[in-house]
């Protein structure tokens, strides 16, 4: 779970400096796409980077769900008989109670996410538009349904790794008495950096700033 | 105050058990929980009924007996108190009780709100100890020990095993307990030698008895009676992938 949930957050953050590229018009974000798919060349023939990253990030998440299961299975083993006054959250730690569910919203996300912009099958703009313009297309105020998921999704995202990232470091045993409360405020913070981040392109897109 | 109780009552571990209602009269604000169900229990008895089973030793919040799950919360709505600290002074006339068994499969139900928590002593048998003959109480100053870990070490020692950690948590996990037990010996010198084996023997016989896996969701310290810190889970995860390198 804390591994692979990791690699997610690296690549994440990764994704989210990525996405920012945007700002600097269509000709830097298509270029930076196109280095994604070049970087390392000659050495290594066209896409190694690229796909050895979706064999890693694929990898991680299946195992990273398959852990989700192991854990909810253990969970209901654990306790048969479930108790008959409500059960109450008593360390009021929302994102906490919400990691189960957040997951799902994230994969169905994912999902969406790969149709429209990596494949373009859903997307207005169609597969075999330059990058800039199928995210221009996406974000579309005549599909804003569209983009409240994908606020939805990004704020789910945010809460998730607001708890799974200190979360991770505790599982990992790299929490002291002495740094526990730390690693939770920078935990809170990086998660709402990358939320801001992911959110901002949209925003930028309706806004009008990017088109 | 007249308050109804909906307490679980089950004959033995084999009963499927259900919740039945009493009302009990004239509770005063100054009885403890546990003297509210004493009084219900003579009434039971002088009817000629079953009294509710329940645990309960020093009544003085040390041994960690009083287990029970009131109102879904392990020893009621007072934080960081056992049932028997809590009183009737918190509710109120006319309030509905319900009070419910640790509910876990480590720990089965033996009779009513009795539970079982063997699993708990297995779980100190499998390293919770040193093996060094200690004799009487040492010098104070022959062994110095940093204050900092001092005080951890006895904050993860206040621990009564009383096992509301268990009772609280989403995933039925016993990482407090264990990670209190693990941290006290762990960050004390008598403690060195085996420590790395004992967080393994123990964390290994902690899953063998059933519990579930730990997600640092923090219900377990929110109902603690004694306070224990998560970071005891922290110290526990950290000895046990040591020990397992
Ligand atoms: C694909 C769907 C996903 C599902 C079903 C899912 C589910 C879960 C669950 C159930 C947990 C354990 C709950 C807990 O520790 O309290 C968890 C933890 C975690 N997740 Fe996810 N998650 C998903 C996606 C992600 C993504 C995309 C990331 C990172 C960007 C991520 C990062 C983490 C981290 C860092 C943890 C903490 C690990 C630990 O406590 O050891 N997850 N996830
Ligand atoms: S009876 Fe001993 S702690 Fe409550």
């Amino acid at each position: 779970m804390a591994v692979t949930g990791a690699i997610l957050v690296l690549y994440l953050v990764a994704h989210m400096l990525g996405n920012l590229k945007i700002f600097l018009g269509a000709g830097a974000f298509n270029a930076y796409a196109e280095w994604l798919r070049t970087v390392g060349e000659p050495a290594v023939p066209g896409r190694t980077v690229l796909t050895l990253t979706e064999i890693v990030l694929t990898v991680a998440v299946v195992l990273h769900i398959w852990s989700a299961v192991a854990l909810a299975r253990r969970a209901g083993k654990a306790r048969p008989v479930k108790y008959a006054a409500r059960p109450k959250a008593h360390a009021s730690r929302y994102a906490t109670h919400i990691m189960r569910y957040g997951g799902l919203t994230i994969a169905l996300f994912v999902v969406w996410h790969l149709l429209d912009l990596t494949f373009g099958v859903v997307n207005p703009a169609g597969g075999a538009a330059a990058p800039y313009d199928r995210v221009v297309e996406s974000f579309d105020l005549s599909r804003w349904y569209v983009t409240l998921f994908y606020f939805v999704a990004v704020i789910m995202v945010g809460l998730h790794l607001r708890h799974g990232i200190w979360s991770a470091f505790q599982t990992l045993g790299m929490t002291t008495h002495r740094t526990r409360g730390r690693i939770r405020v920078a935990s809170a913070l990086l998660s709402a950096v990358l939320v801001l981040g992911f959110l901002s392109v949209p925003v930028a897109v309706m806004i009008g700033v990017v088109k | 105050m007249k308050i109804t109780l909906k307490v679980w009552r089950q004959k033995g571990p084999s009963d499927k058990g259900r919740l039945v209602s009493y009302v009990v009269d004239d509770v005063s604000p100054d009885m403890s929980f546990l003297e509210m169900l004493d009084v219900l229990n003579e009434r039971l008895i002088l009817t000629g009924d079953d009294p509710v089973a329940f645990d309960h030793d020093c009544r003085e919040g040390i041994c960690g007996m009083c287990s029970m799950v009131i109102d879904g919360t392990p020893h009621g709505p007072q934080r960081a108190t056992t049932t028997c600290q809590l009183h009737m002074r918190h509710y109120k006339d006319g309030d509905t009780i319900t009070i419910e068994p640790w509910r876990a499969a480590p720990f089965p139900v033996v009779k009513d709100l009795v539970v079982d928590r063997s699993a708990f002593d297995r779980i100190i048998q499998a390293g919770g100890f040193i093996s060094v003959p200690a004799g009487s109480a040492p010098d104070a100053h022959s062994m110095p020990v940093a204050k900092n870990d001092a005080d951890d070490a006895f904050d993860a020692a206040t621990c009564i095993g009383c096992g509301a950690c268990v009772a609280a948590c989403p995933n039925g996990s016993a990482a407090l307990f264990t990670g209190a037990k693990i941290t006290h010996l762990g960050l004390l010198p008598q403690g060195q030698p085996e420590r790395m084996a004992r967080a393994k023997a123990m964390v290994e016989q902690m899953d063998a008895e059933g519990f579930g896996g730990c997600t640092n969701t923090g219900e377990c310290v929110a109902v603690c009676p004694k306070g224990i810190s998560l970071d005891v889970i922290g110290r526990m995860n950290a000895d046990f992938l040591k020990s397992s390198k």
